[in-house]
């Protein structure tokens, strides 16, 4: 089920003053922060900062004790399950790569496409042709053409994380969330990934979660600095870089 | 490769198109064997034969029922001996009435336990029992109606592993415990038994016994295609997904409760079907079949034939029961330690059960062959 709205919303994201509190730590703090359609943007900060926590709070995986939450201006998302948020169009790729290792390359990007997830309708789903293409077409751009019949288990580490990138592809989300995407990746793996997501963003938004430093300066996107639950400072690479608290916390480490 | 052909998902299944061809085989060389040839002939094959194997076959449908839930969507029911009684129930109830007023009392509309219990009238919910359509769509709806609530209540509250197989243990217990009790109105104790004759036809007959035990394997392949059917099916590849990270799939966008519920809803009519006709080979049912022994039995003759596979949890189911009726037979003090030691072998050193060693073997010997071959060190690993 996809939202239809005529105009282009004002935020894809818009989060104000949520907090997430485990056992009386606040892992979410008065967290604000807001993503526009099309935009690509990174975020970085400390271990323990908070930025899986903001995705799984996003996501519906969990629940913010305060705060608003909401997608394209109007959807209420502490107010939906995962499922229901998958399918309005929001798709997380996870700081450690899942893919479902019993089911081939193919079967896996098969699973992601877009469409009906009704019980009985998998029951006597047909690919089509043009599905059958399109799958094709997303294995060929996450590199794994040769890999087409290899279980998900068999995988590295990096293409793994190509392939579950694949996955939310295939979802075609107007939002994507991914977490640490270039970890266990090469140099030149990396680099293949940040110009992909460069690709990605425009037509759809893009939040980048990252420590690699390389990697965000391949973004060439604005930059959120994340330190516990809260938003340290907001801006391009070098002026977060340049910001003193930044350096302090995380940068200068 | 994927197939794309529609019926891809029978011929992909070399193994368990074999093993159906063998059951078949045997549902129509069995009877011949038992009712045409001759008693002192040595391809005579006694009724009691027989009567042993349709016990099996129905064994084998509910582990089959066990093995879709537990090998491809990793729910470990230890309660499904519950559904499997309840299909039991159902057939039973409908025997019962056929008695009619041939019981020890000769009361036209009770069964004899109900006038012992010195009741006046039949309780409503054995009424339609004396219908066959009515009675084999219980069987199936009985135990589907029970799987469904108790599944809509667990696994919309997420209730997963270890807690959801107690909880389907303790569901069995509960069970056994109502039955038991004279005022629920299943014969309590002794349960429903003493049957006469189904559609008609005599329970001591040669004939009906054969036809039961063809019914059995007829219910068998059925129930088979029906499983391999839907485990080849994009909705087989969502339950392998939860199975293998249920979170991930519902970040995907399914909602794993339905499949969940469907699948275990699923399971449990298959289970009933078991049950049903299970009970008229052996003349009896009562609140024993609920015991949660029952239930942990099914979970190790799937371990035993390899779960995942569907056809393994056939092969295990068969192989265990043999062996449980030779060795009851031979040295019954040990059967139950044989048990449990089967279980603990089966689950750490066979975690593929017995089609597992033969697979390995086959892989083995494919490798062996490839590098006699020469290829060009293009073996993979
Ligand atoms: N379910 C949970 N229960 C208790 N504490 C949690 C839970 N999830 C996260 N935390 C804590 O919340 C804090 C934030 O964790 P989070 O995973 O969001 O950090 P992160 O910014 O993603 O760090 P990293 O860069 O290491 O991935 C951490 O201190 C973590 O221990
Ligand atoms: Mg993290």
């Amino acid at each position: 089920m996809k939202l239809m709205t005529k105009h282009i919303p004002q935020h894809i994201l818009y989060l104000n003053g949520v907090s997430k509190t485990f056992d009386g730590f606040k892992a979410i703090n008065d967290l604000s922060f807001t993503v526009k359609p099309g935009e690509l943007r990174a975020i970085i900060g400390p271990n323990g900062a908070g930025k899986t926590t903001m995705m799984d709070i996003i996501t519906g995986k969990l629940k913010p004790d305060v705060g608003d939450v909401f997608f394209r201006d109007m959807v209420d998302l502490t107010k939906h399950d995962e499922a229901d948020i998958a399918n309005m169009g929001i798709g997380r790729k996870f700081q450690k790569p899942t893919v479902i290792e019993s089911l081939t390359v193919f079967e896996n990007l098969e699973l992601a496409l877009t469409g009906n997830r009704g019980v009985f309708k998998a029951l006597f789903h047909k690919l089509d042709a043009e599905q059958y293409r399109r799958i094709d077409e997303v294995i060929k751009r996450v590199g794994l053409a040769e890999k087409r019949d290899w279980l998900g288990g068999n995988l590295s580490h990096g293409q793994k994380q190509w392939l579950e990138i694949g996955m939310l592809l295939n979802q075609e989300p107007d939002l994507l969330l991914v977490d640490e995407p270039a970890a266990g990746m090469t140099d030149h793996e990396t680099e293949l990934t940040a110009k992909l997501l460069k690709e990605i963003a425009g037509e759809r938004s893009v939040v980048v979660v990252e420590h690699d430093m390389e990697f965000i300066k391949a973004l060439a996107c604005p930059v959120t600095v994340l330190h516990e639950g809260h938003v340290l400072a907001e801006g391009t690479l070098e002026q977060v870089q340049a910001n003193e608290q930044v350096i302090e916390v995380y940068l200068g480490r | 490769m994927t197939s794309q052909s529609r019926l891809a998902w029978l011929m992909n299944d070399v193994a368990g198109r074999r093993l159906m061809a063998l059951i078949l085989a045997v549902i129509i060389i069995l009877p011949v064997l038992n009712l045409w040839v001759p008693k002192d002939s040595f391809f005579h094959v006694s009724s009691y034969t027989i009567g042993l194997l349709g016990k099996y076959l129905c064994y084998a449908l509910l582990a089959l029922a066990v093995d879709l839930i537990w090998g491809y969507c990793g729910i470990l029911s230890l309660g499904h001996g519950a559904f499997f009684a309840l299909g039991g129930y159902a057939m039973g109830m409908y025997m019962m009435r056929q008695i009619g007023d041939r019981g020890v009392y000769g009361n036209p509309l009770l069964p004899d336990f109900m006038v012992f219990l010195n009741w006046q009238e039949l309780p409503w919910y054995w009424y339609g029992f004396d219908n066959f359509f009515f009675a084999m769509v219980m069987v199936a709806l009985a135990p589907g109606i029970l799987a469904f609530v108790f599944g809509w209540l667990a696994f919309r509250s997420r209730v997963t592993g270890v807690y959801l197989s107690i909880i389907t243990q303790a569901m069995t217990y509960a069970l056994m415990l109502a039955f038991f009790r004279n005022d629920m109105g299943f014969g309590g104790n002794n349960g429903l038994t003493d049957f006469k004759d189904l559609l008609g036809f005599s329970l001591q007959k040669d004939t009906t016994k054969v036809a039961l035990f063809v019914c059995s394997g007829v219910a068998l392949i059925l129930g088979y295609l029906l499983c391999r059917y839907v485990v080849s099916s994009k909705l087989g590849r969502v339950l392998v997904s939860i199975r293998d990270a249920e979170s991930r799939t519902r970040f995907i966008g399914y909602r794993v409760e339905h499949y969940k519920l469907f699948v275990f809803v699923l399971s449990a009519m298959l289970a009933g079907v078991a049950g049903a006709l299970y009970v008229p080979q052996v003349g009896i049912i009562n609140p024993g079949e609920f015991s949660p022994i029952n239930s942990i039995e099914i979970i190790i003759w799937v371990a035993v034939g390899g779960r995942g596979f569907l056809y393994g949890a056939i092969i295990g189911a068969v192989l265990v029961n043999y062996g449980k009726t030779f060795f009851t037979g031979a040295f019954p003090e040990i059967w139950l330690f044989m048990l449990g030691g089967l279980f603990v072998v089966s689950t750490l050193f066979l975690p593929q059960g017995v089609v597992g060693i033969v697979q390995q073997w086959k892989d083995k010997r494919a490798e062996k062959k490839a590098l006699q071959a020469g290829a060009s060190g293009e073996v993979a690993s």
